[in-house]
């Protein structure tokens, strides 16, 4: 209970210290909230065409007017948050786990295990990183498992580096020889003592990622990977709306993009404050 | 009648504004230094030498501002001068030689065209005559090869050979006073004693005053007619050396003459100051920063603000910060 | 400085050996059957049989990438199944327009981007600061290709100032003599100013598009590597021995500060080349990553591992060009081993 409190507090003076992050703390809750509740909150069913109201420009009735196949706009931009943050979300989640893992074990045992994943972190590297995930999902097969699986290898060497230089400074601090010396485990010395260390700077990597993972998965399907028509995504909405931009029906496009960036830009700001707040030599 | 100082800083007060509010880093501060005269600012890290320093060169970080003072160079108020007035003494009227050398130099340009940067400066010195004054000044700083020297690059020479540099280029026009902040601090001990026999013995042959800031009494010993006491932003006792050293008028100078050690004092006698700095970022500071260190202090002590008492003696006048100053006593 | 390039050069070799070997890789994840998957959805069992001998898959695995080494060393990247024409011709004939856009788009990143860290740096807590702080998170937080479509509604939809996103010339104009394969230049070689201007025209939104993504990382580390050096013992030193204004700021702060931010360059490509792919489809730009989306589209896989090869050692080659650079900006790089 005590820490949970702490924990309030914590968070209250992170969003007060910063009134940007504040708001970008707030767009992220209203963001999560979206995700869930979205498809209970909409006026229209996202994927029920109409042949009559096709290319509707927004008013009352559909606030972001329709698109070419008469489907309310936007029911659609709110009903794909939740798959969009989905993506973004379970990308994350898996290169947090496997690079942090990874990335500790590198920092910790040096050696082999070391030389291996900084091996395979400057292989990834030396491909311009969206065209590597394009790749990937070429090769793995077009779902949004893969968009997952290719986001989270591209965001790889970022944490992999990040956590093995947390966990290096800490191979021999104080701390650490002190468990070692009362009889833990290496495997227990890594696990209770140093990974636990390196969390906060790892959940600033996180919210930096975030952004990033979500362009990087609206860009793929964009471009015709993962996620296929009727779903509604954000990166998948512009694509069809820029078919129509050129003859002037801006809202079919515009609406889903400011979503995306709308939630790429909160993310960012967030990963900044977090950033300021956790580490704040790295601040630029 | 003598002749006025060189360089006279007069109530000096300069305040930083940082996050946590308000810090009155310097308050009051004053001194004067004669024409080829060389005198120490002492005083522990943090009570405001680099500050005065800076102060006077007009060099202080953004968030420092100059509150109240004077500070007259050769009958000219500096902190009053226009910016390219004061640019136009810096370097060549006026120089300075910094604690960390290589880092005080670019690191990414020849030690030569650095020199010249400032002859070009000053002295519209360009091209094939920069570079023969450059050499003159690195042989004058007995670097051996300088014309070789000329282009090489800091992290290409040593921590005292840097320092050689930099006094080279704070040299290089001339100037009347040499301001040294911890010149030898980070160097080895040999090194050490070889740059301050550089300085002094350019200080002499060019007729140079110089300040000589430092934590080390014994340096300034050595160096230095004069002394000026720093704690936490006051000048709190200013004294020809030698009178400092037989008789400290203020507690705090005191303290540092004993745990100064000295040939033929043993190492257990050395006594530690108590206590801290005061924050200085305290609104209800006492006119007396010492105060909660000062085994002397009692209530009159505590009045909001002090004057310096001044009291003339055979090598020029004696001036201390305390109500309750030590009369006569050795340390 | 031979050797220095030289060493650069070596130190390379492991990176291009691994983007190698992952397109490799990546050939051989794919699900189910390659020979089906290179042959194309509605191949007979005869054609995909073919295709299996045809790329040597029917041979061991080591076997199958000596001779996919020995392809490459041919230039040989396989035959597009769309086409029919070989990967390799049509990547070469249109890498010059990829090229193309993603330079102008750095060369106008870096000629914003720049000057205004600097200026955020040198006024640092002023509303320029703050105002570059703003523009460099909203840059990245733009979706490029959705950038794209608000500079073509708004510019060409509207306003009317630009010309149609079909390319890199409108139907009107030549091709100007290839020389350099890029328009813009190769028409101002052969003194045709109104071809070179009406380049210029198509190249303005995509370059604009894909130099606003590439801002961000940029003007934020010029900021920092200014407030950094700015802060320097040296550039104290500097002001001390009364420097001018001017020639501490750029002679001083400046170049110690560009280290850093070429540095950053590398990053920055990774960024361009990627969003290049997607400026390239909102634009309809004739460049490799177009030619990749169309083949991805179709699941014609050669021309996408191709394109990933092609972009990769492109990257490769930049960063090269990249530490290059850095050697010759800081004598420090030459004394090191």
């Amino acid at each position: 209970m005590a820490a949970v409190q702490a924990y309030a507090r914590h968070l209250r003076h992170v969003v007060t210290e910063n009134p940007v992050t504040g708001a970008a703390f707030a767009l992220f809750l209203l963001l999560v909230l979206t995700a869930i509740l979205g498809p209970a909150l909409v006026p229209f069913d996202p994927l029920q065409s109409d042949a009559s109201r096709t290319l509707h420009p927004p008013s009352a009735r559909h606030w972001f007017g329709t698109d070419q196949l008469g489907r309310d706009v936007f029911s659609r931009v709110v009903v794909a948050t939740r798959l969009d943050m989905t993506i973004a979300f379970a990308s994350v989640l898996l290169v947090f786990v496997t690079g942090t893992l990874t990335g500790v074990a590198a920092g910790h045992f040096g050696g082999w295990v070391d030389r291996l994943t900084g091996r395979i972190a400057d292989t990834i590297m030396a491909f311009p990183l969206f065209v590597l995930a394009m790749g990937i999902v070429a090769a793995l097969g077009n779902s949004i498992g893969n968009i997952v699986l290719a986001t989270a290898v591209v965001n790889f060497p970022l944490y992999v580096r990040v956590a093995r230089a947390e966990a290096n400074v800490r191979r021999d601090a104080g701390f650490v020889e002190a468990a070692r010396v009362s009889g833990n485990s290496e495997a227990r010395v890594v696990l209770f003592h140093i990974l636990p260390n390196t969390l906060p700077i790892m959940m600033v990597q996180v919210s930096l990622t975030l952004g990033y993972a979500i362009l990087n998965a609206a860009g793929l399907s964009f471009i015709g990977l993962g996620v296929r028509p009727p779903t509604p995504e954000w990166g998948i909405m512009v694509a069809d709306g820029a078919n129509y931009i050129q003859s002037g029906e801006w809202w079919v496009a515009l609406f889903p993009g400011l979503a995306l960036m709308l939630a790429v830009f909160c993310f960012n700001l967030l990963g900044d404050g977090l950033r300021d707040l956790i580490d704040p030599r790295r601040r630029t | 009648m003598t002749a006025p100082p060189l360089l006279a800083v007069g109530d000096l007060s300069v305040t930083f504004r940082t996050r946590a509010g308000p810090v009155k880093a310097l308050e009051r501060v004053s001194f004067a230094v004669d024409k080829g005269e060389t005198i120490a600012i002492v005083g522990e890290s943090g009570s405001g030498k680099s500050v005065t320093a800076q102060a006077i060169m007009g060099i202080l970080d953004p968030a420092g501002r100059v509150e109240a003072g004077r500070v007259y160079f050769a009958g000219l108020d500096l902190l009053r001068a226009s910016a390219s007035e004061l640019a136009d003494m810096r370097g060549r009227e006026f120089a300075m030689i910094f604690q960390n050398p290589r880092g005080a130099l670019n690191p990414i340009r020849t030690v030569g065209d650095q020199i010249a940067d400032v002859l070009a400066r000053h002295e519209h010195l360009k091209g094939a005559a920069a570079r023969d004054r450059a050499m003159e000044m690195l042989a004058l700083v007995k670097i051996t090869d300088p014309r070789r020297r000329l282009d090489a690059y800091p992290f290409e020479l040593s921590g005292g050979m840097c320092q050689r540099v930099m006094i080279a280029l704070a040299l290089a026009c001339r100037p009347a006073l040499l301001i040294a902040d911890e010149p030898t601090t980070g160097l080895d001990v040999t090194t050490q004693a070889a740059i301050m026999d550089l300085i002094g013995e350019l200080g002499r042959s060019r007729g140079m005053a110089t300040v000589l800031i430092t934590h080390d009494l014994g340096l300034a010993a050595e160096h230095c007619g004069r002394i000026v006491v720093m704690h936490a932003g006051h000048v709190v006792e200013d004294a020809p050396a030698a009178q400092l050293f037989a008789a400290p008028r203020h507690p705090y100078t005191a303290k540092l003459l004993a745990a100064t050690p000295r040939p033929g004092r043993h190492l257990e006698d050395l006594e530690a100051i108590p206590g801290g700095l005061p924050d200085l970022r305290r609104a209800d500071l006492p006119g007396c920063r010492f105060l909660e260190r000062c085994d002397r202090a009692g209530e009159p002590c505590r009045a909001p603000a002090l004057d310096a008492i001044v009291t003339p003696s055979p090598d020029g006048e004696r001036r201390v910060l305390c109500v309750r100053p030590l009369m006569g006593l050795a340390a | 400085m031979l050797a220095m390039i030289g060493r650069r050069l070596a130190a390379a070799l492991p990176s291009i050996a691994g983007v190698v070997v992952v397109t490799f890789l990546l050939t051989r994840l794919l699900p189910g059957d390659p020979a089906a998957y290179f042959a194309g959805p509605a191949a007979t069992p005869q054609a995909i049989e073919e295709i299996r001998q045809r790329l040597g898959l029917d041979q061991s695995v080591p076997a199958q990438f000596l001779t996919y080494l020995g392809d490459l060393a041919r230039g040989e990247f396989g035959l597009s199944l769309t086409t029919g024409l070989p990967v390799m011709q049509e990547l070469v004939t249109r890498l010059p327009a990829s090229l193309e856009l993603t330079l102008a788009g750095l060369l106008f990143a870096v000629a914003v981007a720049v000057p205004l860290g600097i200026l955020a740096a040198v006024r640092a807590g002023s509303w320029i600061d703050h105002a570059t702080r703003i523009v460099a998170t909203a840059g990245v937080s733009l979706p490029t290709f959705f950038t794209g479509l608000l500079l073509v509604h708004v510019f060409y939809s509207v306003l009317q100032v630009a010309p149609a996103p079909m390319g890199r010339l409108d139907i009107f104009s030549s091709t100007p003599p290839p020389v350099t394969g890029l328009y813009v230049l190769d028409a101002l070689l052969a003194g045709d100013g109104e071809t070179a201007l009406a380049a210029l025209a198509q190249l303005a939104l995509p370059a604009l598009t894909l130099g606003i993504f590439a801002l961000a990382p940029l003007a934020r580390m010029t900021r920092a590597a200014m407030l950094a050096a700015l802060g320097s013992e040296f550039v104290r030193a500097a002001r001390a021995s009364g420097l001018s204004r001017g020639r501490i700021v750029w002679v001083y702060a400046f170049r110690n500060a560009m280290l850093p931010v070429l540095t950053t360059l590398g990053m920055v490509f990774s960024f361009l080349l990627g969003a290049n792919v997607l400026v390239e489809k909102v634009f309809a730009w004739p460049g490799i990553g177009s030619y990749a989306i169309e083949a991805l589209i179709v699941s014609d896989y050669a021309p996408v591992q191709g394109f990933v090869l092609t972009m990769a050692l492109l990257y490769v080659l930049l960063n090269l060009a990249i530490d290059i650079l850095y050697g010759i900006v800081d004598p420090r790089v030459k004394v090191e081993s």
